[in-house]
């Protein structure tokens, strides 16, 4: 794949990294015991501790420094035994204590690496340069009030962990399928909900330009980006910009940058009068962590299956295809959805791709006109591995496995009980079809003749006649045979 | 009747040869008959009866039922307001009680007033306070500092208008003025009392501590404060033992250091006299002495100076007048606000210290200055590491000098801070400290001797102490 | 001189700290004198030695994760000089 971008003069290559945000999932802050809840009425979820109060101290929560070495562990990163937090010094309204708790030379998490795929037969590695763990702000309301700014501080110390990236990606689509890869595997590790509406994974995206095999250009951050589309928009839009300056004998000026989403453009943050100088220390309130083997290996147990695991299971024991495989372990619910329906019925191993395709067009058509996410299907994995195990061993023909399908939808219960509170089951046997042919053959004596002159096209009008008298539940390859056998 | 201690009162109590609300009005009446050493911010005599019609309700009778305790104003209480001196506090009402504060209501204490202190514990004389500086006690012709921070608490118990007083220490801030004042001051092992809910200054130095009249008192107190604090990440849990109940007088068997690098040029007759005296006394109750080196202790106060400024420009960011406490009237923007804020709210020192912090702190000046710091503090720690290994405890002067007139080394902040030269080692190593009244000057001021053990030993200097008061009484 | 004047300027901007011209004075020369003095420290050789920040004996407690504060709105506004409903108020802030 070429990544070069034309300008007006030059071809240009973009670099880009990455710097996530990703909000760990636990129940309590990183340094207090408030709660993390979403959407909660304003200062509500706030302790002294957040509230900064003089005299007010913090005490780490065990969970998060669990999750963040799980998310190191998934990222195949190293976990650093000695690990310190610094204080971020700034001013700003929602950063009460006047610095964030962060790690800054000793981070809890080294060097990782997640890999992407390119396409069908092409991966790409990306370099993890370290996770930390941090304190997030709280929410500054600018749009209430024409003179006033309104704080809220219920999102203030919610533990975070900084996932930064090295400079790999060269393009949109890869800081897509970046941030899609990381995303699903912190889902995979129940470390993030991986929710961007609700700011749960964030990212910064570093981008510099330059001419193949130049050094680094200067590069530009633009900060908090919460969809994989402005992701994609703003990185678009900003190596166009850069592009141009150069080109037009400009100079990048390194800037942090917001990424407009109504007008689609970035421009600089206004309030940089002032070169930050952050004055990392060590926080004298709290003392290095030091992890031990016992520690880490008893969250390795917890590691389950991740995305690239799971999906050479897939191809190399079910026989999936890529592609069939990327739909499911894109979204680690459909996959779990998926090896439910395998759990239940080991028998359809053989049939896997029958399965997929039952999942990604019947019932993500329904869950979507529905509005429901699978894990609230009302059609259970083992419900739907009975219905295609019925299709193939064709007591049902596919037509009225649609019609029982939907009925399993609304009622939730098994296509065995469907069937026979309905008596759908498919005919199969040849002397009850038989009579019905015979009944249809001697209603249709016309036809007959016609077709015996050579009309031969008519075989599909008697094998709707059949169906239609048997109330679609006739073997249609069946009632074909037999036809076949009494006509000619 | 003079009525002076802590063990003398709870007795009475206890025969019934005094009530806690007679105990209590006989402090309050010395306190309003000594407003003039404004040794508190915050008296407030309807909340005292308050205190005590809730305790007489509540029958309890645990070991410090009824005594007058005076606070520190730096520590958070929940029903007087809290100001470290400062007038960025100047109107803050803290939601809640300190570990310390806390403890000592549970034990049955009044808290009797919230006292005065150097705006937010930084400085050596208790004249950089918002409400005004206090008087020591022991001045004669012209008024003289109590020293500080905790000179509140110290001329508190100094003059007798309670039974003790907390304090914190962060470089001698208990010590020094203990010394001043003539009575008992002591700082703790870092992370013996929890942090909890005291006003921070320089977080990896500060600890809270108790001024005293007696030994007795100060064992009894110190118990009481001290203990471990899930809330506090630097506290440490180890059980407290009855330090009181342990007093031990004998000093057989024991060695004591003496730090030759103490001996500096420029310090009086006076103070060298009376460590040597002290040192005397000591072989005289059988104790070996030893004379040891602490070869960084030069280097201790430039440290100090470095460290502590560093850790209190980022602990007094939070004051920047969203959430509580003084804000300029003059915003227009929020940048201008926090500045109007802070420059209004903080004092002359406050602002200087905020500055060499940030400064040391900031890019290109960390590695050279608050990371040497560091290292030399880790010399500093093993200097005294070392030390005890040769020896039970450490004896020195509290003080390079007794206390000095009100105005005096104000406008020169290093002859300020030389004042410290003999506690801030200690500080740094987070070693246990008391200074205990000995000897006097010709002008007849309290000079005071700083006894220094290993960490979690404060048994062993209050012992010492204790052997030292009863051979001067 | 250690501190010139825009230095002084410089770390009071970083300290929010708003300082007339006869404070930015004064507070040069005297952060210059403290800074001087505390250069002492380069006599010492502290090659091999780690800097100590804590000197407690404590291992770093580690909290569970449990949610324990119930709503503490009202003690977290009361002392706030400027609220409206449930949120603390600032002036403007542009982005
Ligand atoms: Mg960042
Ligand atoms: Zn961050």
């Amino acid at each position: 794949m070429n990544n070069l971008i034309k300008g007006k003069k030059h071809k240009w290559e973009a670099v880009i990294g990455l710097e996530v945000h990703a909000q760990v999932k636990s129940k309590s802050k990183l340094f207090s015991s408030s709660s993390t809840k979403f959407g909660s009425i304003p200062n509500s979820q706030v302790s002294l501790v957040d509230a900064a109060m003089p005299g007010m101290l913090p005490v780490i929560n065990e969970y998060c420094i669990k999750q963040a070495i799980k998310t190191g562990l998934g990222l195949n990163a190293k976990i650093n035994k000695f690990s310190v937090f610094d204080r971020k010094n700034y001013f700003y309204a929602d950063l009460p204590q006047g610095y964030q708790i962060s790690q800054y030379l000793n981070p809890i998490i080294g060097n990782g690496s997640i890999f992407i795929d390119l396409n069908e037969e092409k991966t790409k590695e990306i370099r993890i340069t370290r996770l930390h763990l941090e304190q997030d702000a709280g929410k500054s309301l600018h749009d209430q009030n024409p003179e006033k700014t309104y704080v809220d501080l219920n999102r203030s110390g919610i533990a975070l962990m900084e996932i930064v990236s090295e400079p790999d990606m060269r393009s949109p689509e890869e800081a897509a399928l970046f941030i899609q890869k990381l995303r699903s595997i912190l889902m995979y590790l129940n470390t993030c909900d991986g929710n961007m509406q609700e700011g749960s994974l964030r990212a910064d995206v570093n981008i510099s330009i330059r001419k193949p095999g130049d050094k680094l250009g200067t590069r530009c951050e633009i900060k908090n980006l919460n969809s994989i589309k402005f992701i994609k928009q703003a990185i678009n839009f900003e190596i166009t910009r850069q592009i141009d300056i150069v080109e037009k004998g400009g100079v990048i000026t390194q800037n942090t940058l917001l990424f407009d989403t109504d007008s689609g453009i970035t421009r600089p943050m206004r309030n940089k009068e002032e070169a930050h100088d952050y004055r990392y220390f060590p926080d004298p309130d709290l003392l290095p962590l030091r992890l031990d083997d016992k520690f880490i290996n008893e969250i390795k147990k917890e590691i389950p299956e991740l995305p690239d695991e799971r999906k050479k299971r897939y191809i190399n024991d079910l026989n999936l295809s890529n592609y069939d495989s990327t739909i499911l372990i894109s979204n680690k619910n459909v996959s779990d959805y998926f090896d439910e329906v395998l759990i239940n019925h080991k028998d359809l191993k053989k049939s896997a791709k029958i399965v997929v395709n039952w999942i990604s067009s019947e019932l993500f058509s329904i869950l979507k006109k529905n509005n429901l996410n699978i894990i609230n299907s009302p059609i259970s994995p083992n419900n739907l591995g009975h219905l295609i195990k019925l299709i193939l061993s064709e007591t049902i023909s596919g037509k009225i496995a649609k019609e029982i399908f939907e009925e399993m939808f609304i009622s939730k219960t098994s296509p065995d009980k469907i069937i026979k509170d309905k008596g759908l089951k498919q005919m199969n046997n040849d002397n009850d079809l038989e009579e019905i042919i015979d009944k249809i053959l001697k209603s249709n004596s016309d036809k007959v003749k016609e077709y015996k002159n050579g009309k031969t096209k008519l075989l599909g009008f008697f094998v709707g006649q059949v169906m239609k008298e048997s109330k679609g539940r006739a073997n249609p390859k069946k009632i074909n045979q037999l036809l076949n056998k009494q006509l000619n | 009747m003079e009525i002076s201690s802590i063990h003398n009162s709870i007795d009475l109590i206890k025969e019934k040869k005094i009530s806690i609300l007679e105990l209590n009005q006989y402090f309050i009446s010395k306190i309003k008959k000594n407003k003039n050493l404004n040794a508190f911010i915050h008296f407030d005599e309807e909340n005292i009866y308050q205190q005590i019609k809730s305790l007489e309700n509540s029958k309890t009778n645990n070991r410090l039922y009824g005594m007058p305790i005076a606070i520190k104003d730096l520590f958070c209480t929940r029903n007087m307001p809290t100001t470290a001196g400062s007038k960025i506090l100047s109107k803050f009402n803290p939601p809640y009680e300190s570990f310390v504060t806390n403890q000592l209501i549970n034990q049955g204490s009044i808290l009797i007033g919230k006292t005065n202190l150097d705006e937010f514990a930084m400085g050596s004389s208790t004249t950089t306070s918002f409400f005004g500086n206090t008087i020591n006690p022991k001045s004669n012709n012209i008024s003289l500092v109590p020293g500080g921070s905790s000179g509140g608490s110290a001329a508190a118990v100094s003059a007798n208008l309670c039974l003790g007083a907390t304090g914190t220490d962060t470089g001698g801030s208990i010590r020094q003025p203990a010394s001043f004042c003539g009575v008992i001051g002591i700082k703790p092992t870092y992370g013996l009392c929890s942090r909890w809910g005291i006003i921070a200054f320089a977080s990896s130095l500060d600890q809270a501590g108790i001024f005293a009249n007696n030994v007795k008192d100060t064992a009894i107190l110190i118990k009481e404060i001290a203990g471990y604090d899930k809330n506090d990440s630097t506290s440490v849990n180890i059980k407290i033992p009855d330090y009181y109940k342990n007093l031990n007088k004998d000093l057989n068997g024991k060695t004591i250091g003496i730090p030759i690098e103490y001996k500096i040029p420029g310090i009086s007759d006076e103070i060298n006299n009376m460590w040597e005296k002290a040192i005397k006394v000591f072989e005289k109750g059988g104790a070996k002495i030893k004379e040891i080196s602490l070869p960084h202790t030069k280097y201790a106060l430039p440290v100090y100076y470095i460290i502590a400024p560093a850790e209190a420009s980022s602990n007094l960011a939070r004051y920047d007048g969203v959430r509580y406490g003084f804000r300029s009237k003059n915003d227009s923007s929020l940048d201008e606000m926090y500045e109007l804020t802070r420059s209004e709210g903080f004092g002359k020192e406050v602002k200087r210290r905020i500055l060499i912090g940030t400064y040391v702190l900031s890019a290109g000046y960390y590695e050279a200055y608050y990371i040497k710091a560091q290292k030399v503090r880790n010399l500093i720690s093993k200097d005294f590491k070392n030390a005890f290994e040769q020896c039970d405890f450490i004896v020195t002067p509290s003080t390079p000098s007794s206390a000095f007139p009100i105005g005096e080394k104000e406008d020169d902040p290093i002859s300020m801070y030389i004042n410290d030269i003999f506690t801030v080692p200690a500080s740094l190593a987070g070693i246990p400290g008391i200074s205990i009244p000995f000897g006097k000057t010709k002008d007849n001021l309290p000079l005071g001797l700083q006894i220094l053990s290993n960490h979690f030993t404060e048994q062993t200097i209050l012992d010492a102490a204790y052997y030292l008061e009863s051979i001067h009484e | 001189m250690k501190i010139d004047k825009n230095t002084t300027i410089k770390i009071a901007k970083l300290s929010r700290l708003k300082l007339d011209n006869k404070e930015i004075d004064e507070l040069s020369i005297e952060l210059s004198t403290i800074l001087d003095w505390v250069e002492q420290l380069n006599e010492v050789d502290t090659n091999n030695i780690e800097p100590l920040s804590n000197v407690s004996s404590a291992e770093l407690p580690l909290r569970k994760d449990l949610e324990e504060s119930q709503n503490n709105s009202e003690n977290v506004l009361s002392n706030a000089p400027e609220k409206l409903e449930n949120y603390f108020v600032v002036p403007k802030v542009v982005e």
